[in-house]
């Protein structure tokens, strides 16, 4: 562990009446990582938006090896060589990799022209360094997210940067992407640098960090050397109340009869697929990222057109060619990714709740709108959705509640098969453990339920019966005690499937 | 209130412009006293505030349909376009040797046919909305003037609709009333209906809007459509105002009408707007034609003067979104 490089005393922020950060305090030393967690809203990304100077912190001050600064704009923070590295990335998609990370710094030949030739050894240079294999003339929108991701930690390294800041780095990476990733924290960390890492993800925080920093509403609740803390007391700590267990367990419901039938299903990236969901039962489907998990829930639902397969709903056969169709036989999809395929991020909670049964409440087209605005209060009720504003835009909500207005949408619907892909990606850990319970207590009204995950714990947690899919085929199925992360594993990875029929 | 802006939200937003709007109209108030005899302003009469309502009835009435497809994150640039050719047709209709009496369900109709044209055109053939509206725009401004055989047609004779451009009830001209009746209707569609809250869905993601089970290309067609029709309304309102029609008509009308419709706060990547605001909009461009002309100032410099505020309101809004969105 190294001497302290930056220091922030006594940080407050305020927006409006909400207190965001209240006098947080914490220092960082080259060659550590220092982890900072919390539940979404905890505070963690407002602290960070003053250190790489997004905003001006009400109270308190920064000091880098030292030296009192002030950072009141983006490029003030990274001229003192602090650079964060956002989950969402930040390379420009056409640029070639060298020019992304020399952009606005690039050298010069004596006339005043891009040196190109020294641009590109430099590159090359930080790239060995990060252990990355692929060319620096590569443009960078061909490169995947993890590469894009090495291409900005490239950057900061070029512009010599002292505090480096990650904020969920493995949110969109793979498994074995991410273990890269850490192998390269790992490998930074012998170097005159100190690493922030922002995330609320156990393991990988016992993994990589010398030092824990939990905040929770805006304040500093713990502060532990590696090791001093279990996860357990970590969740506790960030949850703010002690958390059983955030899976419910198991209910021994009487499962009922077959409800949904998968026959052959095939189309796109997915080759074909067979399985069959009662009602009252979780089927998790699990699987690596790229298996076809998504695109199989997408044929099911109509919002791809099957080549071949059929399905049937309590029996009977049933053609299924749209979205439309399949909301009409009772089947709801909750898609990963809530902001782009699933929430109408302008509109309000009550369009967003209702927006699939407005034709129930409607007369000849007409809105009947005290019916919808009931309808909007039972949902927040029921899900226990934190809104500041009711009639406010579900833009302002956090992820969980976001998730949670999703959620209400389709629960509207009374499915009698509900499809849940990632139902808790990016959600805070106390929302999770509610949309666990809300998943139970559907199962146990007799709804169908298929759920996606990429995390492990949760298809453990959750699931019944789990199916495993991988290169777009049930690769096999698993339920009661045969269901842990390493049968998961197993089934999900071709090398183990492999010597596994071998 | 079903509208997807509430509370202080919507009022800030409904009336975002509206503090613009009467800026201006104190301002020109201000500007032409010194031009009037006996110290009162030629501007500020209830003759020329009538006068600034019905020379921006048929801006609004495009501009309402405008509002629709904007909503959808679209672009209709052939509403001036179409207001030619159905005022041409319509007059043509209106001849003695024709059909006189469906002169007005002609004007309409054919509106709303050429918006069903642009609308399958973007709904089902998946062209760009930019591009599709560019090829009618200059398509059916060719057809106007082959329609109207490079002439005005003109028709001093119109018993059927000549109400629409000359009469008025109650003392408001029809022209401010159809006006008012087209505004109200679409907001009633817009913040009422079924159909209003799908427009808003599927502007702000036409993917979620898929995967909730909305007919996305139907909504869409619709918006084309209704575009259509009251462009159809605006070719019968200009054509019965002047008792005639030829296929010049209605030239740089789509811009004015988009004009209209941003300064009203809507956003153009779909979403996110009102029709209240398209209405203050079009205010704002009428009370700035009227009162440059009163105080006598050249039309060129007009153009300029509209260009700076059109720039300088949006300007002002998104400032004022900014600051409201920090809290």
């Amino acid at each position: 562990m190294g001497e302290v490089i930056l220091e922030m005393i006594g940080i407050s922020k305020h927006f409006g009446a909400t207190r965001a950060l209240d006098r947080v305090s914490l220092a960082a030393r080259s060659r550590e990582v220092l982890a900072l967690m919390g539940e979404n809203g905890a505070g963690k990304s407002t602290l960070m938006k003053i250190l790489s100077g997004i905003y001006p912190p009400d109270a308190g001050e920064i000091r880098l090896a030292g030296q009192r600064v002030r950072l009141d704009t983006p490029a003030a923070a990274r001229r003192a060589g602090i650079n964060l590295i956002y989950q969402e990335l930040s390379v420009v998609p056409n640029l070639s990799v060298a020019e992304n990370i020399f952009l606005g710094a690039e050298p010069r030949t004596r006339f005043g022209g891009v040196d190109h030739a020294r641009m590109r050894h430099a590159t090359q240079r930080l790239l060995d360094q990060l252990d990355a294999r692929f060319d620096p003339h590569t443009p960078a929108h061909k490169l995947s997210v993890a590469n894009q991701q090495q291409v900005e930690i490239a950057r900061a390294l070029a512009q010599q940067s002292r505090v480096l800041i990650m904020d969920e780095p493995t949110a969109a990476l793979s498994k074995h992407e991410s273990e890269r990733l850490f192998a390269m924290i790992a490998a930074l960390r012998n170097q005159d640098i100190a690493i922030i890492y922002i995330s609320h993800r156990m393991e990988e925080v016992s993994q990589l960090a010398d030092r824990i920093i939990v905040l929770r509403d805006g304040g500093q609740v713990g502060h532990f050397a590696r090791g001093d803390c279990s996860p357990r007391q970590l969740v506790r700590l960030m949850v703010g109340r002690p958390l059983d267990d955030i899976y419910p367990p198991p209910s021994d419901t009487a499962q009922g009869p077959v409800k949904l039938e998968v026959l052959n299903l095939g189309g796109g990236k997915v080759a074909s697929a067979s399985f069959q969901v009662r009602a009252g039962e979780i089927l998790g489907l699990a699987g690596l990222v790229g298996a076809g998990r998504s695109e199989l829930a997408r044929l099911i639902f109509g919002a791809d057109a099957k080549q071949r397969g059929t399905l049937r709903l309590d029996g009977a056969p049933i053609d299924i060619r749209s979205p439309r169709d399949a909301m009409r036989h009772g089947i709801g999809y909750v898609p990963e990714d809530r902001k782009s395929q699933g929430l109408f991020l302008q509109l309000t909670m009550q369009a967003n709740t209702t927006m699939n049964v407005l034709r129930e409440h409607a007369r000849g087209g007409v809105l009947d709108l005290p019916a919808l605005r009931t309808l909007t209060r039972q949902a927040i009720a029921r899900l226990a959705i934190k809104a500041p504003d009711e009639a406010g835009r579900v833009a302002g909500l956090s992820g969980g509640n976001q998730q949670k207005v999703l959620l209400a949408r389709w629960l509207a619907i009374r499915p009698r098969v509900l499809i849940l892909d990632e139902p808790t990606r990016g959600v805070d850990i106390g929302a999770k453990a509610e949309i666990y319970r809300l998943i139970h207590q559907l199962a146990h009204q007799g709804v169908a339920i298929v759920c996606i995950s990429s995390e492990l714990a949760e298809i453990v947690g959750i699931s019944h019966r789990v199916a495993v899919m991988r290169a777009g085929r049930i690769a096999g199925e698993l339920r009661g005690k045969q269901i842990s992360p390493e049968s998961i594993m197993m089934l999900a990875s071709p090398r183990f499937s492999a010597h596994a029929s071998s | 209130m079903p509208s997807p802006t509430h509370g202080v939200h919507a009022l800030t937003r409904r009336f975002g412009m509206l503090p613009v709007l009467v800026a201006l109209y104190l301002g020109f108030y201000l500007l032409t006293l010194p031009l009037s005899e006996h110290g009162a302003s030629h501007f500020l009469t209830l003759d020329n505030t009538l006068n600034i309502l019905r020379q921006t009835a048929i801006n609004l009435v495009l501009a309402s349909g405008m509002t629709f497809v904007i909503l959808t994150a679209g672009i209709d640039l052939s509403v001036g376009s179409m207001l030619a050719v159905s005022a041409v047709l319509g007059m043509l209709t209106s001849l003695p040797a024709h059909y006189p009496a469906l002169a007005l369900p002609v004007f309409v109709l054919a509106g709303l046919a050429m918006g069903l044209m642009n609308g399958a055109m973007v709904a089902f053939l998946g062209i760009n909305p930019f591009v599709a509206t560019l090829g009618t725009m200059t398509a059916l401004r060719g057809a106007a003037y082959l329609l109207a055989d490079g002439t005005t047609v003109l028709n001093n004779d119109i018993p059927s609709f000549e109400w629409v451009g000359n009469g008025s009830l109650l003392a408001i001209p029809w022209l401010v009333w159809l006006a008012a009746g087209v505004v109200l209707a679409s907001w009633f569609i817009l913040t009422r209906t079924i159909l209003g809250l799908h427009i808003y869905a599927v502007g702000g993601n036409a993917q979620a809007a898929r995967l909730t089970g909305i007919r996305v290309g139907l909504v869409l067609l619709f918006v084309y459509a209704i575009s259509g029709l009251f462009a159809g309304l605006a070719g019968a309102m200009s054509a019965s105002r002047l008792y005639g029609a030829n296929g010049h008509w209605g030239t740089g009308y789509e811009l004015d009408a988009i004009a209209a419709v941003v300064l009203g706060g809507t956003s153009l990547a779909g979403g996110i707007g009102s029709i209240w605001g398209t209405a203050i909009g079009a205010l704002i461009i009428g009370v700035m034609n009227n009162g440059l002309t009163i105080m006598g100032v050249s039309s060129f410099w007009q153009y300029v003067a509209k260009g700076i505020v059109i720039v300088l309101a949006v300007i002002l809004d998104k400032w004022r979104q900014q600051h409201h969105d920090r809290h």
